[in-house]
């Protein structure tokens, strides 16, 4: 059976896999980072986002083996050591932007990639667009948006 | 999933050679359209054949063209420069297909090889005149495209690169199937010296086609209003619980005058 | 310290959690020697089982167990039960044919399971499901509600003739058809309530763990009321003692009323795992959950109302079809009936009311409350019916609402419904809504919006639901099969922090917070050292859950309840230590005093020395700070409010953009204002979705046609404004926190809203009424349509 090393949250780690298994299994069942969840099955939802070489990727859409080399950031990895939340997570606290926290590690991880991607800031639209690849079927998006345009310029002045 | 074996060749030549060897072998670009497909068992390859390390991505602008490496990613299309500067439309579809997270792996080889008839390249593919280079020849694009999920390519045969012609003006339009945010109706519509030519995914069930009537009517006048009175006919026209083939026609119109306003 | 009791929006204490993606949902769990079931399902909405040939798939790799609907009956399974009985007309019960957990002879709708597949890995389980081959022999089905009643329709279920479940009926017909013949006008309207699939973000998931030493079952379950499945499941279904069963319900992503019921798959795996004697687990797929999960809604309806000359509501006449599917889901019946039929008075004086609902069975998945149910389907109703009577006597459609509302000051106010309301002020709620959304203003907005080539409209649903469910003798008589109260175990542990043990279930509701603000509010120990457990049989002490916005107002209450029992002894104890008259000990912030001294001592004080009895009354008093109370509710609590909704329609594609949406809500008291916006505000988007984009569709044939996110509409940010939320309330009378609800409201109140908007940016067409979705292609139709007529004219 082949094998996958990739560096997952800084971590390196080596991983016996089928051919067929998918990253986010890599993650969730022989890595035990169950933080990133699977919602569906057709590429729809984004619950699985995490962050590949730095940009966002749909876990659920990607083999193990095409994370091989890779450096893959999931919401495990966001915050500092000493617990310390990544200002995207605590933007998303401040402002309710999670109720059953199912979508939230995609919700998160897509919102920092958003936010990344548009230095020059966001507009609400741009952020609502942005967010077309992640669902959430609790908050109604109000409080996300709010959260992401909050945590914009908190993390460009990082 | 069945399971595969998963190969990741370092170039396009070893890509080839394995793809030929094994009847049930299969290309793998972004995955974003495949793995959903072996997801749903629909697909039962003996081996994925992982094009990454096949040196086929990159961007090449000269004065009269724009070269697309078969595995580069929308995000890159609609991030580049010099296509944005070259042909803006192009890089616009880019970035309104699918989301950000599809944008990072899906590509435009893939995209193309699949042909589906919801999806946006097509129509900038066969509106620009492109021509798709492949590990063997050279196709024009209106030999390209045969129908929904058909292509001119052969067992084997890989996308390389896809060379589009610099029209003067150019836009593309899409109205999207809500749920799944793929193209209802697509337009992509293109101006050259000598003439217009207007390209149309989502609609048909045919795949992608170019509307003679709208050509006719832009290439006499480039504006929104000269599309007035074009009709498309209904009965190629897709029917879905999304849209009926009359809506699909009339969206056809709407969409067009659209992207020629935006061109 | 920091104001954190009722009424402050402090910040979740769940969300670290959940932010750093260290939540616990049931298919992050794995147990040791975990297998994996797959179900295999039926791929046909009818179908006789001729033969199942299991010996390809058992000879698989990995392959531990197959086992069909034969080998459960072998045992002696029982069926899914249905939790509440309906009686028809004439008195007799419903029909309520069997529900066999594993199909048995037939299938009766796509995605029936037949077979589950039980191996070491999820892959080879379902490599294997597919090489099981089951003879079926197709049979014709009929998915469509009206179709399911007519002649010759095929049969769900064959002994239920004509395929209906039961017909069923309130108020008294006579009196309401003497109304009718006599007033000034009848308006009357037919409407459709669309078929959803709740979706809830988290797929449902199931482990069942058998424990071989000591005989006890343990399941892990995305359940929104874990006692509740292990009665049903343990009682009526495997024959399990409740003592030998413990049910987990850890964290839930999200529910909707769709992880209510007890499902099939909660009985196969924990019935399997003592078969296998390991743990296994079974984790749906999206394009399972759509054709297993529970839909909602799915009414057909005919409802017409008296009115005399000036508007005044005189009589409301209704019937309704509701489907259930293919079988009874757990609460199925109660929907359509005293979820739905009570709530037709709604805001409004309407003095009689006849209602007939006949419920039928098709080939489609089960259906049962979805967030409102049968709420938004009376809502629905009634706010279109209103616009209609507008429409049709030129009365404009604020003051009709207006000049038919129950005043404020005739609470408590008795139904022809059988409901009596405690409270509410539907003037102000309407009046601030007005105001919020500037109504006034609409018109200039209106003709702004036709510059741009846009139809812009406005539209008002002033509603009303009944939640916080509920007396437990009156739901028994209505026919539940179970009581509706709350359970509430206080712990004060020796130092004085606290540990909530609530029957109530948080699948995103945010229990962990607002519960434990309770006690800051009540007990005045900080937020921090106050701990709320949910979710599990094994620490609970009972339960009913979570569902029809009542854990606030039904479990919040049996917190009080228990609270107060805490204080009652503390002071025994404090007027011991402080040697002082119980009569004369007082508790507030944290502190017993002596009345008219300045001795005190502290919670911690009290729990200390109810832990550590040296000076203590021990002959009189008990050591521990721990009390447990029941809390029955005396009434329904009644939320309501006024939703405006403004929308543009593009008339080229006949796409609906939603521009504002106004919320103003009565919930009662609030105890987390941040919490109960973020309710409302999902709620809405839900509403929302229902209005314009989401249908569970079925074809002739009987395959769901939107039977995944590619083809159900699923609302995404882009497709919702930003909402303008408010609350203006009043109390409810009867518990003693005032609170009514909050979890429902935003999907009951909005979807007419929606449509009233919908209709009348459409009006210039002489459009009455549009059933939802209001999709691109339906409205686009109606205005081609109108366009030409226009045009011919
Ligand atoms: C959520 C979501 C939304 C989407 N929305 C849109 C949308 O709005 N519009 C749209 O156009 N698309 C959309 N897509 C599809 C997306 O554009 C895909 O990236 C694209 O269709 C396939 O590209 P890929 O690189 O992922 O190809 P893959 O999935 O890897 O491959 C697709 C097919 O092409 C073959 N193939 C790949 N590369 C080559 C090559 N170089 N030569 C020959 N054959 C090759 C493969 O063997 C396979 O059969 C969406 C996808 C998702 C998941
Ligand atoms: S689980 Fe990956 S997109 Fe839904
Ligand atoms: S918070 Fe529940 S799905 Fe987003």
């Amino acid at each position: 059976m082949p094998q996958v090393t990739l560096t997952v949250n800084g971590k390196q780690h080596t991983v016996t896999v089928e051919g067929r298994t998918l990253l986010v299994e890599l993650l969730r069942e022989k890595i035990g980072l169950t933080g990133t969840h699977v919602g569906c099955d057709t590429s729809q939802c984004g619950a699985c986002v995490v962050h590949v070489n730095g940009v966002s990727a749909k876990s659920c859409t990607m083999l193990a083996m095409q994370a091989d080399g890779a450096n893959v950031t999931t919401i495990e990895g966001l915050a500092a050591a000493d617990g310390t939340l990544h200002p995207m997570q605590e933007m998303f606290r401040e402002h309710h932007a999670l109720q059953c926290g199912f979508c939230t590690p995609g919700m998160v991880m897509s919102a920092i990639d958003l936010v990344n991607s548009h230095p020059q800031g966001l507009t609400e639209k741009e952020i609502r667009e942005g967010l077309e690849g992640n669902l959430c079927r609790c908050t109604g998006y109000h409080n996300i948006v709010k959260a992401i345009a909050a945590a914009a310029p908190l993390m460009h002045a990082k | 999933m069945y399971d595969f074996n998963y190969e990741k060749p370092a170039s396009l030549a070893a890509a080839v050679a394995t793809l030929t060897g094994d009847a049930d072998a299969k290309a793998l670009a972004g995955g974003m359209t495949y793995i959903p497909v072996l997801k749903m068992r629909l697909a039962k390859p003996s081996a994925i054949v992982d094009l990454s390390a096949a040196g086929l991505s990159g961007i090449t602008v000269t004065a009269s063209s724009v070269t697309i490496g078969a595995m580069t990613t929308h995000d890159t299309v609609a991030k580049n420069a010099q296509v944005r500067a070259a042909i803006p439309a192009l890089a616009a579809l880019a970035g309104g297909i699918g989301d950000e997270a599809v944008r990072h792996r899906g590509t435009i080889g893939g995209s193309l090889a699949n042909n589906d008839p919801a999806a946006c390249y097509p129509s900038a593919v066969l509106a620009l005149g492109a021509t798709i280079k492949t590990n063997k020849r050279s196709i024009a694009a209106d030999d390209y495209f045969q129908g929904m999920f058909t292509t001119a390519l052969e067992d084997g045969e890989l996308i390389v690169s896809v060379e589009f012609p610099i029209p003067q003006k150019a836009a593309y339009e899409k109205f999207r199937n809500p749920a799944s945010r793929y193209a209802i109706v697509g337009v992509f519509v293109a101006k050259f010296a000598n003439g217009a030519r207007v390209a149309v995914t989502g609609a048909s069930q045919g795949g992608v086609f170019r509307h003679e009537g709208m050509e006719k009517a832009l290439s006499a006048n480039f504006s929104p209003d000269a599309t007035a009175g074009v009709t498309t006919d209904t009965d190629n026209m897709n029917q879905d619980i999304h849209a009926s083939a009359e809506y699909r026609a009339h969206l056809v119109g709407v969409v067009t005058k659209r992207a020629v306003a935006k061109a | 310290m920091p104001f954190e009791g009722i009424g402050a929006s402090v910040r979740r204490k769940e969300d670290v959690r959940f932010l750093s993606g260290r939540g616990n949902y049931t298919d992050d769990i794995n147990r040791p020697g975990q297998l994996y079931a797959v179900m295999r399902r039926s791929d046909r909405p009818h179908a006789k089982i001729l033969g199942i040939d299991t010996a390809a798939a058992s000879a698989a790799p990995g392959v531990v167990a197959i086992f069909t609907g034969a080998d459960m009956a072998k045992e002696e399974i029982g069926g899914l039960p249905c939790g509440w009985q309906i009686h028809n007309k004439d008195g007799s019960p419903m029909a309520e044919p069997p529900h066999p957990v594993l199909a048995v002879g037939k299938v009766r709708h796509v995605g029936d399971p037949v077979a589950v597949v039980i191996a070491d890995t999820k892959q080879q389980a379902r490599d294997a499901a597919e090489l099981i081959s089951i003879d079926y022999q197709d049979l014709p089905s009929v998915s469509s509600t009206p179709d399911a009643l007519a002649t010759g329709a095929p049969l769900v279920h064959d002994e239920v003739p004509g395929n209906l479940c039961y017909d069923w009926h309130i108020g008294d017909k006579a009196v309401v058809d003497g109304v009718f013949a006599k007033a000034a006008h009848v308006v009357k309207l037919d409407l459709v309530n669309n078929r959803l699939v709740p979706n809830a973000m988290e797929p449902r998931a199931a482990i069942g763990d058998f424990d071989t030493s000591s005989g006890d079952y343990t399941l892990y379950t995305t359940s929104q009321n874990p006692h509740v499945i292990r009665l049903l499941m343990g009682a009526f279904v495997l024959h399990i003692p409740e003592n030998k069963l413990r049910v987990v319900a850890p964290d839930v992503g999200g529910g909707f009323g769709s992880k209510i019921y007890h499902y099939a798959e909660e009985a196969i795996v924990t019935w399997a795992s003592a078969k296998v004697r390991r743990p296994v687990k079974w984790t749906a797929d999206r394009s399972e959950s759509f054709m297993s999960d529970a839909h909602g809604r799915d009414h057909v309806s005919t409802a017409e109302m008296a009115v005399d000359a000036d508007g005044k509501f005189l009589g409301l006449r209704i019937h309704t079809l509701a489907n259930m599917g293919a079988y009874l889901s757990t609460f199925a019946p109660c929907v359509p009936t005293y979820l739905y039929a009570t709530l037709l008075a709604g805001v409004y004086t309407t003095p009689v009311i006849y209602c007939e609902v006949k419920a039928v069975f098709t080939h489609t998945v089960p259906v049962d409350a979805y967030r409102g149910a049968g709420r938004p389907e009376a809502t629905f109703l009634l706010e279109r019916l209103v616009d209609c009577i507008a429409h049709d006597t030129g009365i404009d459609r604020v003051e009709l609402r207006r000049k038919n509302f129950i005043a404020a000051d005739a609470f408590p106010y008795q139904t022809p419904v059988a409901l009596e309301y405690d409270s509410g002020d539907y003037q102000t709620t309407l009046r601030v809504a007005l105001e919020n959304s500037d109504y006034a203003g609409f018109e200039a907005r209106r003709a702004e919006a036709a510059k741009r080539g846009k139809l812009r409209g406005i539209g008002v649903s002033t509603y009303l639901e009944a939640c916080g469910i509920a007396p437990s003798a009156v739901v028994g008589s209505l026919g539940a099969r179970a009581g509706l109260y709350e359970v509430a175990n206080i712990r004060v542990h020796p130092t004085g922090s606290v540990t909530v043990f609530t029957g109530t279930h948080s699948h995103g509701q945010g229990h962990e917070t607002t519960l434990a603000q309770l006690v800051c509010d009540q007990l005045g120990v900080p937020l921090s050292q106050v701990d709320v457990v949910h979710g599990d049989t094994a620490k609970i002490p009972f339960g009913m859950g979570t569902y029809g916005s009542r854990s606030l107002a039904v479990g919040g209450s049996a917190m009080v309840k228990a609270m107060d029992k805490i204080i009652a002894k503390g002071k025994k104890i404090a007027a011991h230590l402080m040697e002082a008259s119980v009569e004369d000990i007082e508790f507030a912030n944290n502190t017993f005093t002596v009345a008219g001294t300045d001795k005190s001592k502290t919670l911690t004080d009290i729990s200390l020395a109810a832990y550590v009895p040296h000076n203590y009354p021990i002959d009189v008093l008990e050591p521990g700070l721990d009390e447990t109370a029941f809390y029955d509710p005396k009434n329904f609590t009644f939320p309501g409010g006024c939703h405006v909704a403004e929308v543009e329609i593009d008339p080229e594609t006949g796409v609906t953009e939603v521009i504002n949406f106004t919320a103003v809500d009565d919930v009662g008291r609030v105890v987390n204002p941040m919490i109960v916006e973020g309710q409302i505000q999902g709620g809405v988007a839900q509403g929302i979705g229902q209005a314009l984009l989401e249908a569970a569709i079925y074809d002739k044939s009987g395959q769901l046609m939107s039977g995944s996110m590619m083809d159900y509409t699923m609302p995404r940010a882009d497709n919702l404004p930003n909402f303008n939320v408010a609350t203006e309330n009043t109390m409810c009378t009867h518990n003693p926190l005032g609170s009514k609800g909050c979890g429902e409201v935003g999907a009951i109140g909005s979807p007419p809203a929606i449509m009233n908007a919908v209709i009348d940016a459409l009006k210039q067409f002489g459009v009455r009424h549009i059933d939802m979705p209001a999709t691109g292609p339906k409205l686009w139709s109606i205005i081609h349509a109108g366009q030409a007529k226009m045009a011919a004219e």
